[in-house]
């Protein structure tokens, strides 16, 4: 079993150390059954991908758009809670900048981020583990750091309801602030929050994510994952989402097309970036494109690699970086230098945001750096060529299509997650899950 | 996909950027501009949505539309779905950072049909203030025929991709393999071959269409710098001076240029906090225009009934750097010269120095704050303004050089 220490981000006002007495009787308004009564959000029903698509392609897209809906509606709730003072510190008071080179690296100094508390062991051998009530989850959060609820609308135009009652019944997913934000607007998106999900990739709830994303309409808003063991610190299924208005490193990357799917799906990788990674874009629908990185990341769950998400340029755009810091660092083999940054590789330090605890690394800060800190995180290329061939089996893409024989091909399926077992798992995965961790709940 | 069918392109631009290049450039430098050949196109990154405030007779021709139906218009109206994603990016931050940019894209025409050119874009200094005056692009139709890299299909042999750089288009009934293929030895039944590329990867232009490009951009430029002259403001292709403290940058206006409710934002380290930026909605809601209010604190806002104890909870509030909501009364400028009661949420705003840059004022009239069900509540949307305002100031000082 390999364990690492570090302190988690604190996402909710309500989140405890572990060892403190979780107990503490309601009165906190928070989700659970004792609160949930009367309970009031604003819904926002974002408009079906397909009914509005054909609106899109033939109108042009006219101006610069205006602020969208879902942007005001974020912004304006988020503006709300940040003026009643609900996050833990003010991150526009935090200095930033973009650290010069060929990419672009954006810096921030925050020193209020991480808490000089004593740290949690965090198991990253696994990821796959079933969600465990005893510990802190989104059920838990108090409902001021709710903002809306947000689903996928039957409809080809938005709903917007101002005022609509929680309904345990009815699984609802909710998007909630970031107590410690890395940037003005740092939302958690919580698919069917009360269903209690563990921190794992599903058809339906990475859908959910895309929607958002072309909701916002704003190629500066994305959404971002992290699988457990690719420093997810809540073990309860979770999407972030900010607004940074340039390109991330990642999205800079230059690419080199690896394959197209039956759907249409283009899967390149990136060249020349410090961690390698996978983008998927085009597709015949929204929904094809988001079904085929589902698959991809089910195949990567099942086969016990870490990875993390990048949904950007409004949801045509999906980065999936696999990767294996928190194992490095467990197993004694990162740098010590790299090591006292106490920057954890997550989505946003991948794809090209750091936040700096210490003023000595911000100063310092340089491109060689981040990229000395990202590589660490990287597969290598052996390791990378082996996971794709993963990947591309399971979405049913393999350079042989027509040759089966030895290799279990499994059916691109819409809806569902496939329990999925490759029989090409080579050196891998530190421990393997069991068939009843692996299997996929919808 | 054509769109003859699609309800007609009504001409969508106003007054403001009719009159764009006329203020700048003098009354002749639209005929002036009207004799070079070439397609382009200039756009003015001060008004709201960085419309077209020129278009050539070349571009209207090579696209098919009138001059009314692209005056007012984004640039982004000519892209379309198979219009490549990380061109688009390099064009948006080209514009965000104030810089030129030469990139190949897919644009459509009126009729729908695709075609591919080589878009070169420069940004337009003036001298005086190094501010942006305008972004011109130039944009030179390239056939690709013998640059191209084309998408493959499920089955395509990948590795065949590896070994040279660009790949072949096909033309629907013939394939023609091995060697470049000149115009002239194309096949006559390959007139659809238009069909095929707009599924071209990229399609590089040749090296004399990208010194047709930069010859374009030289002759539009030396245009606007003479006709500058003449109006006694000049402009130039590089930018001479730091922008002053107080001017913003051309991306900053594009950013705030979304926000489409009435604010202000004004500068507090200027000696009596004047008024750096208005948007639209704030000259419609007054009635001034927008070169009455810009350097003006916004006392002139306040009359003869403005209740002096709000004024002065408000200065108190911007004294300590805080927010506050305050019911003002406050005297227009429109034609009635009424007043109204303006529901007024001024907050600081930090830049990325993570110090105050920024006071931001968001006015709502109070009679116009309806309830109605489908719409976010009005305390919402006015917070909302804050905090676009919050991101566009934030991002817009982490401009890479």
């Amino acid at each position: 079993m390999l364990k690492i220490k570090r302190v988690p981000t604190v996402v909710s006002n309500y989140q405890k150390d572990e060892a403190a007495d979780e107990s503490v009787g309601c009165g906190r308004n928070c989700l659970g059954a004792c609160c949930i009564n009367g309970a009031r959000l604003p819904l926002y029903a974002c408009k079906n991908l397909e009914k509005s698509r054909e609106k899109i392609v033939v109108s042009h897209e006219a101006e610069e758009p205006p602020v969208a809906f879902l942007e005001s509606l974020v912004l304006g709730e988020w503006e709300d809670r940040f003026q009643r003072g609900l996050f833990r510190y003010d991150v526009t008071a935090c200095e930033t900048k973009v650290i010069p080179g060929k990419y672009g690296f954006v810096a921030q100094l925050n020193e209020g981020r991480h808490l000089k508390k004593r740290p949690t062991e965090f198991r990253v051998d696994k990821v796959l583990q079933s969600f465990d009530g005893s510990k802190f989850n989104f059920t838990k959060v108090g409902q001021e750091e709710l903002l809306f609820q947000f689903e996928a609308g039957e409809d080809g135009q938005v709903q917007f309801f101002p005022c609509m009652p929680l309904d345990p019944e009815n699984s609802f997913s909710v998007v909630a602030i970031n107590v410690s934000p890395i940037e003005y607007g740092h939302v958690l998106l919580i698919p069917r929050v009360l269903d209690c999900l563990p921190q794992r990739i599903d058809h339906k709830s990475l859908l959910l994510a895309v929607h958002m994303a072309a909701e916002a309409a704003n190629p500066y808003f994305r959404l971002g994952y992290n699988s457990l063991g690719a420093f997810a610190t809540i073990n309860h299924l979770h999407f972030q989402a900010y607004y940074l208005a340039m390109p991330f490193p990642l999205e800079r990357a230059p690419t080199k097309k690896m394959i197209t799917t039956v759907s249409g799906v283009k899967i390149s990788e990136l060249l020349n970036y410090p961690v390698r990674s996978l983008l998927f874009e085009g597709g015949s629908s929204m929904q094809d494109l988001s079904d085929t990185v589902s698959d991809a990341c089910v195949c990567l769950q099942n086969n016990n690699i870490p990875f993390n998400i990048l949904i950007a340029d409004c949801g045509r755009q999906i980065f999936v970086m696999p990767q294996c810091y928190a194992e490095k660092q467990a197993l004694g083999e990162v740098s010590p230098e790299v090591l006292e940054t106490q920057v954890n590789p997550a989505v946003w330090e991948i794809s090209g945001h750091m936040v700096l605890k210490r003023k000595e690394d911000y100063e310092g800060a340089s491109e060689e750096n981040a990229w000395r800190l990202l590589a660490e995180a990287s597969l290598s290329e052996e390791r990378f060529k082996e996971v794709n061939t993963l990947i591309f089996e399971a979405i049913g893409c393999s350079d042989q299509e027509e040759d089966l024989e030895g290799t279990i091909v499994h059916q691109q399926i819409p809806n569902g997650g496939v329990n999925q077992k490759s029989n090409r798992i080579h050196g891998g995965p530190i421990t393997n899950g069991t068939a009843s961790e692996c299997i996929v709940l919808q | 996909m054509s769109l003859a069918e699609e309800s007609s392109v009504v001409s969508v631009f106003t007054e403001e950027e009719e009159e764009s290049l006329n203020r700048r450039y003098t009354l002749w430098i639209k005929e002036a501009l009207d004799e070079l050949p070439h397609n382009f196109t200039i756009t003015d990154p001060f008004l709201s949505g960085h419309p077209i405030v020129f278009a050539s007779l070349g571009f209207l021709k090579m696209t098919g539309y009138s001059r009314a139906e692209v005056i007012g218009r984004n640039g982004k109206f000519f892209q379309g779905p198979k219009t490549n994603r990380r061109s688009i990016m390099e064009i948006r931050e080209a514009i965000r950072e104030e810089r030129s940019v030469q990139v190949s894209l897919l644009n459509y025409r009126k009729s729908g049909s695709p075609f591919w050119m080589l878009f070169h874009m420069i940004p337009v200094f003036g001298r005086d203030d190094g501010k942006v005056i305008n972004f011109v692009a130039v944009q030179v139709p390239i056939s690709g025929r013998d640059h191209h890299r084309k998408l493959t299909s499920v089955g395509d042999d990948v590795s065949s991709l590896d070994h040279s750089e660009f790949v072949f288009g096909s033309c629907r009934r013939e394939v023609c393999f091995g060697n470049f293929v000149q115009h002239r030895a194309l096949p006559v039944e390959c007139d659809d071959d238009e069909q095929g590329l707009e599924d071209w990867e990229y399609c590089e232009a040749s090296e004399s269409e990208k010194l047709r490009a930069v010859e374009a951009i030289n002759n539009v430029l030396s245009v606007l710098t003479r006709y500058s002259e003449l109006s006694g403001r000049l402009v130039c292709g590089k930018r001479y001076c730091l922008r002053g403290v107080d001017c913003l940058s051309s991306s900053l206006v594009i950013s705030l240029g979304r926000i489409k409710q009435s604010f202000v934002l004004t500068n507090p380290c200027i000696p009596d906090m004047p008024i750096i930026y208005a948007s639209d909605a704030f000259l419609t809601l007054t009635g001034y225009k927008r070169h009455e209010v810009l350097g003006q604190n916004c006392r002139f806002l306040s009359g003869v009934d403005t209740d002096s104890s709000v004024l002065y909870e408000m200065k108190e509030c911007i004294l300590k750097g805080q927010s506050c909501t305050v019911q003002i009364l406050n005297y227009s400028n429109r034609k009635d010269k009424s007043t109204f009661w303006n529901l007024l949420h001024i907050s600081p705003v930090r830049n990325a120095s993570g110090k105050t840059a920024y006071f931001v004022g968001v006015q709502v009239e109070a009679s116009c704050r309806n309830t109605e069900s489908k719409e976010l509540r009005p305390e919402t949307k006015q917070l909302s303004v804050v905090g676009a305002v919050r991101v566009a100031v934030r991002s817009s000082f982490m401009v890479t050089c």
